[in-house]
């Protein structure tokens, strides 16, 4: 087996079956586990699945392969950092800054998902199935074809889209009691980018402004809504029924008349 | 202790620095439960902490002595012991007093540990109240002798901490042993080093304990504050403000913990701008008077008094906290993980807003949430 | 009896580029330039040259260059220049040399010696373009604690009685300026700014003019001891009241305004005739002690119906922090304290830069005076004296300052020189004067708007430093001392500002 050549001593809690590796990650430090998922991938391994996972971080940084990654239980903080083409689903709920700086891969998140999710993020996708935190998107960036899209299937908390510069968020607001997103500060200094938010918007940042899609704009938010819908099992053309609100920025330079030169 | 700013801070820094973990779980029942789980959960944040502190407060940890104050008091030589138990036999009746029992750990040169259990004596005038009375004389062995310093004094609770990690303080003070309805953890990051078991959390005043993790940038004005109402300020850490702080407000002021947060973390004029007219002009009142309390910077904190847990964050939430609910058990902490180590299912779990509190209350069914 | 004295300034005129515009000549108030028709050249009277620099700014062809004159007497650092001219000065006139603006002499700003924190690593900064950064500060009278109730399914609801407040957008207001000293067109550019602005302008000590009674609710008006102007109307037509004791130029004298600027409309606003020197007595002749204050401050809010909040406003002295605690025990809702650098319109010189201590030193003793005796929430301590910055003004709030006072910086933004020639009246640029010839040249529709925008760049930087410290509301910032370090002080100095040094 190739990887038993890479791997001196296989550890008690991995068990290897054909080009899957299962780690019972109970106990394991997470300089460990991923140092483990590093040797793992690119050596003829394409799925991973860990199970008892409790708080262990960084769990899909540095991974070179679009290796697959089931992660069981609650990953902790920076889950998928400056990640660079894992695909990860989450079969629980993850902490803070899931997909930080992430440049491209994806993930899924069979739960809700706590502050800074796709924070500075450049690429790739990631799904919420649930509520998302605070900060939501803060800085995303995109270029030319490089953009990164975040899905949050329910609502999200203050400052949400803060600064974003590029990509594509989506709020969908399922399960809200009102159809009224509470977060304040949404798109506080977006200046590029665009917010798809299904509902109306309490509260909005000074540098946004409230428009109806286009054409080119449902188009995007199907195959978008298409995708969540797909590691979910809901229904996409209920969902694309109703109100949809696109956010963008009112200006790209909306600091311009800050500064006395 | 003579110079506590010394041994807390042997740089002079103008206080301590640190960033930290901490978790909170209550059963709303009242039944009493081991250390075991919040012990693991505070472990399991291992990386926030740096192994320089680590401490504990349990509640109903006493109930064959309910009704005594439990003073559990640090001496590093038996000089200042000697001084304080004459102290302690003038101004009160002891019911009983012995060594702590501690075992073998991995934590810092402990010092000595005693517990006592006390009803302060008849000599003390009618006037003064019995907490005012404990206050003074807790206030008065800790600078007396300069070697020994209570660590908790409430009824039927106890704050168990040192320098260590969490996990090693718990095994030191053999805290598996003990059973409480309403545990509060800490571990602790300081960027400093304090060599002293004083300087860890949970921070204590009669029965109020506080767990922080987090730094107060409005630390110099709120200090300034506290100190027109009375309270000395000796230990140059945040967590130190935020106890008087409640002290003053909940205590002595009576004020319910919905508006006190509402002081600490109020919301933004721009908010209270679309508020009903009667709470806009409360709201505004207690800006324009409690403004030199406002708790300004990163922070979430942990309340614990008898009966009641509150978990708060900043107004604009740049400290984490989560919440969960599983059957009679309410659980507070800096990450999610932790409490699904104790409880891998869990009925409800959310994020509360940046200046909400959580209350966990003894009589009520579920958490009380605070929305605005 | 000749004039000892040489000229000042000498005027250069490049004349290549000199176009004979003549914009020189007619913008001069001090009759220095004059066109010789026969020779087509432009001469100048350097005898008439005070350096305001209003010929060299709106010179097309920037012919003109002020110099300092170079013939000086000998360098002598204990007989300088100032000195000997100051003297020869005096015994050609036998009089009070007169002067203008704030003290110039050095090594009395500390603000230049005290240095702010920023917020790193164990405490992020809070970014204040995307993250909301609250300004807004309340001014008045604070109880120690509110009666409050929470009601079920209402919320929070407020059972005492708070006494009035002001309301600032931000923590700067400008400084009393009495119409006399200044024009009607400068009155009404601050009383414009402040409206827009969210802010407050005080009237000073000549009344306001009734053209101005609409800007009421952003009005401070001031009682100062010649009682100008000082009836019902006024004193319900502003949002505050201000009961002037001193001020920081001229401690323990009373207001000047030369008879050069008692003009008609002054005449009609003060009460007094035309022409003649407007001397406001030393102390308000009702308040010769501390329980006459209480009963000056009390008669004020009666005739207000305790609407009101009435300011004490004294210049910064030695013993300022046993005053202010007395003031505040006497009911004031406000403590003003003025410091040397303070600016006026017209001054004895020598009163000027020898009387009074710098407002740094005062209200750092006052606040910590009014704390150690419990009653700093009763009045809010508001700081003036020469803040030329917006580092300025958040050093002294976080020395204690609820909000500070401008008025040499208003006067700056509107095109003011610091020339210190006010009390002659012939101010070119229009402010400091009564003339209607010069009036004019301040159009109140772009004086509004420079005061606006110096309120405005001064309020983002302060946002952007409050940030920096990881602060986003002024509360945090206010009496808050750690966030300030001292350099190049002694140890006493910072014991006094209650301030660390640097490094530590």
């Amino acid at each position: 087996m190739v990887v038993k050549d890479v791997i001196n001593n296989i550890p008690e809690n991995l068990i290897i079956k054909k080009n899957v590796a299962m780690i019972d990650a109970t106990g394991v430090y997470y300089r460990d586990l991923n140092s483990l998922l590093r040797s793992l991938d690119g050596n003829g391994i394409e799925k991973i699945e860990i199970c008892n996972v409790y708080g262990q971080r960084y769990i899909g940084t540095d991974l070179d392969g679009h290796i697959k990654i089931d992660v069981y239980g609650t990953p902790g903080n920076d889950l998928g950092a400056f990640m660079k083409g894992a695909n990860i689903t989450v079969h629980g709920n993850v902490q803070d800054a899931c997909g930080n700086t992430m440049d491209h891969g994806q993930i899924v998140v069979h739960g809700r998902a706590g502050d800074l999710v796709g924070h500075s993020m450049r690429g790739g996708k990631i799904f919420i199935r649930d509520d998302a935190g605070y900060r939501v998107g803060i800085h995303m960036k995109e270029y030319l074809d490089k953009r990164p899209t975040i899905v949050i299937g329910g609502t999200a908390q203050d400052f949400l889209g803060e600064y974003m510069a590029g990509g594509v968020l989506v709020v969908l607001g399922l399960n809200m009691k009102e159809k009224v997103h509470n977060a304040r500060f949404v798109g506080t200094g977006m200046h590029g980018g665009t917010m798809y938010i299904r509902g109306e918007v309490r509260h909005l940042g000074e540098e946004v402004e409230v428009t109806d899609l286009k054409e080119e704009d449902y188009r995007v938010l199907k195959s978008l809504v298409d995708e969540y819908c797909s590691y979910y099992g809901l229904d996409a053309e209920k969902i694309l029924e109703s109100k949809f609100n696109k956010l963008i920025p009112v200006s790209s330079r909306p600091y311009g008349n800050l500064y006395a030169y | 202790m003579k110079d506590l700013t010394k041994t807390n801070n042997p740089y002079g820094d103008e206080k301590v620095f640190d960033a930290c973990s901490i978790f909170g779980m209550m059963n709303l029942k009242g039944e009493r439960f081991s250390a075991k789980d919040p012990v693991r959960a505070i472990a399991n944040m291992h990386d926030r902490g740096n192994g320089l502190g680590g401490g504990f407060a349990a509640y109903g940890i006493y109930p064959e002595y309910k009704d005594d104050y439990a003073f559990q008091i640090m001496y590093l030589d038996r000089e200042a012991k000697k001084k304080t138990d004459r102290l302690l036999s003038e101004s009160f009746n002891i019911l009983n007093e012995e060594e702590m029992p501690t075992q073998e750990a991995n934590v810092r040169d402990p010092p000595i540990m005693w517990r006592y259990f006390l009803q302060p004596k008849n000599s003390r005038t009618k006037s003064q109240a019995a907490d005012d009375y404990i206050l003074e004389k807790v206030m008065r062995i800790n600078t007396e002798t300069g070697k020994a310093f209570v660590f908790s004094s409430g009824k039927n609770m106890g704050v168990f901490k040192g320098v260590g990690f969490p996990e090693d303080v718990a095994e030191y003070f053999c805290l598996e042993e003990y059973k409480g309805y309403m545990w509060t953890c800490h571990g602790r990051f300081p960027t400093n080093t304090p060599g002293w078991w004083g300087g860890a959390h949970p921070f204590n005043i009669l029965d109020w304990t506080v767990v922080h993790n987090g730094e107060i940038s409005s630390y110099g004005i709120n200090k300034r504050y506290l100190e027109m109402f009375g309270y000395k300020c000796t230990m140059q850490t945040d967590t130190e403000v935020m106890a008087y702080a409640f002290d003053l407000l909940m205590r002595r002021q009576r004020l319910p913990i919905e508006i006190v947060s509402k002081i600490l973390a109020p919301p933004l004029w721009s908010e209270i701008k679309t508020m009903k007219p009667e709470n806009e002009l409360a709201l505004r009142a207690l800006r324009q008077t409690y403004g030199s309390l406002l708790m300004n910077g990163p922070y979430t904190i942990i309340v614990a008094h008898e009966g009641e847990m509150i978990g708060l964050t900043d107004r604009i939430k740049l400290r984490p906290l989560t919440a969960a609910e599983k059957d009679d058990f309410l659980f507070l902490s800096s990450e999610e993980a932790a409490i699904r180590l104790v409880s891998p299912m869990l009925d409800r779990v959310w994020s509360p807003r940046g200046g909400e509190p959580v209350i966990g209350r003894l009589e009520s069914r579920r958490a009380v949430e605070v929305i605005a | 009896m000749k004039s000892y004295v040489s000229p000042e300034y000498i005027v250069e005129r490049d004349q290549d580029r000199c176009i004979r515009c003549k914009v020189c000549v007619n913008q001069c108030s001090y009759d220095t330039h004059y066109y010789d028709e026969e020779d087509d050249i432009l001469h100048s009277r350097n005898e008439n040259c005070v350096n305001c620099q209003r010929c060299a700014t709106f010179c097309p062809t920037q012919a003109i260059t002020i110099r300092e004159n170079p013939n000086h007497y000998r360098s002598n650092a204990n007989w300088t220049q100032e000195a000997i001219v100051g003297i020869k000065k005096q015994a050609e006139t036998g009089g009070v040399v007169l002067t203008g603006m704030g003290c110039d002499k050095p090594n009395l700003t500390y603000w230049d010696r005290l240095l702010l924190n920023a917020s790193q690593v164990t405490n992020p900064s809070i970014d204040p373009l995307r993250e909301p950064m609250e300004l807004r500060t309340y001014i008045g009278s604070k109880p120690d604690k509110l009666d409050l109730e929470m009601v079920e399914g209402n919320g929070v609801v407020l059972k005492t009685k708070l006494a009035p407040q002001l309301r600032l957008e931000t923590p700067i207001m400008f400084s009393a300026m009495s119409y006399g000293s200044i024009s009607l067109n400068v009155h009404k550019s601050l009383a414009r700014a402040a409206s827009e602005a969210g802010t407050f302008y005080n009237t000073g000590e000549g009344g306001l003019e009734k053209s101005l009674y609409k800007y009421g609710d952003h009005v401070i008006v001031q009682v100062a001891s010649g009682r100008f102007g000082v009836h019902p109307d006024y004193l319900d037509a502003g949002a505050a009241i201000e009961i002037k004791i001193g001020q920081g130029a001229k401690p323990g004298i009373g207001g000047h305004l030369p008879g050069e600027k008692v003009s008609a409309e002054i005449s009609k606003t003060r009460m007094i005739p035309l022409g003649t020197d407007a001397l406001s007595p030393a102390p308000q002749h009702d308040i010769y002690s501390i329980e006459d204050l209480r009963q000056l401050i009390y008669a004020l809010k009666e005739a207000t119906d305790y609407t009101k909040p009435v300011f004490v406003k004294i210049a910064a002295v030695h013993n300022s922090a046993a005053i202010a605690s007395g003031i505040v025990r006497a009911g004031a809702d406000a403590v003003v304290l003025d410091g040397v650098r303070g600016g006026t319109g017209a001054a004895p010189r020598i009163i000027r830069d020898n009387v009074g201590i710098p407002i740094e030193m005062a209200l750092a003793s006052v606040d910590q005076r009014l704390r150690d005796e419990g009653i700093r929430n009763q009045a809010s301590v508001i700081a003036a004296g020469g803040f030329r910055s917006s580092a300025d003004v958040l050093k002294a709030i976080a020395l204690g300052a609820d909000a500070v006072y401008i008025a040499t910086a208003a006067l700056v933004s509107l095109g003011c020189t610091v020339c210190q020639k006010c009390y002659t009246g012939k101010c070119p640029w229009g402010i400091a004067t009564t003339d209607l010839w010069l009036t004019k040249r301040i159009n109140p529709d772009i004086g509004a708007k420079r005061l606006a925008g110096l309120l405005r760049g001064w309020s983002l930087e302060i946002m952007e430093m409050m940030g920096g410290m990881g602060i986003n509301a002024i509360e945090s910032v206010r009496g808050n001392r750690l966030l300030l370090r001292g350099v190049g002080l002694t140890d006493t100095e910072l014991k006094i500002l209650g301030v660390r040094m640097v490094g530590e």
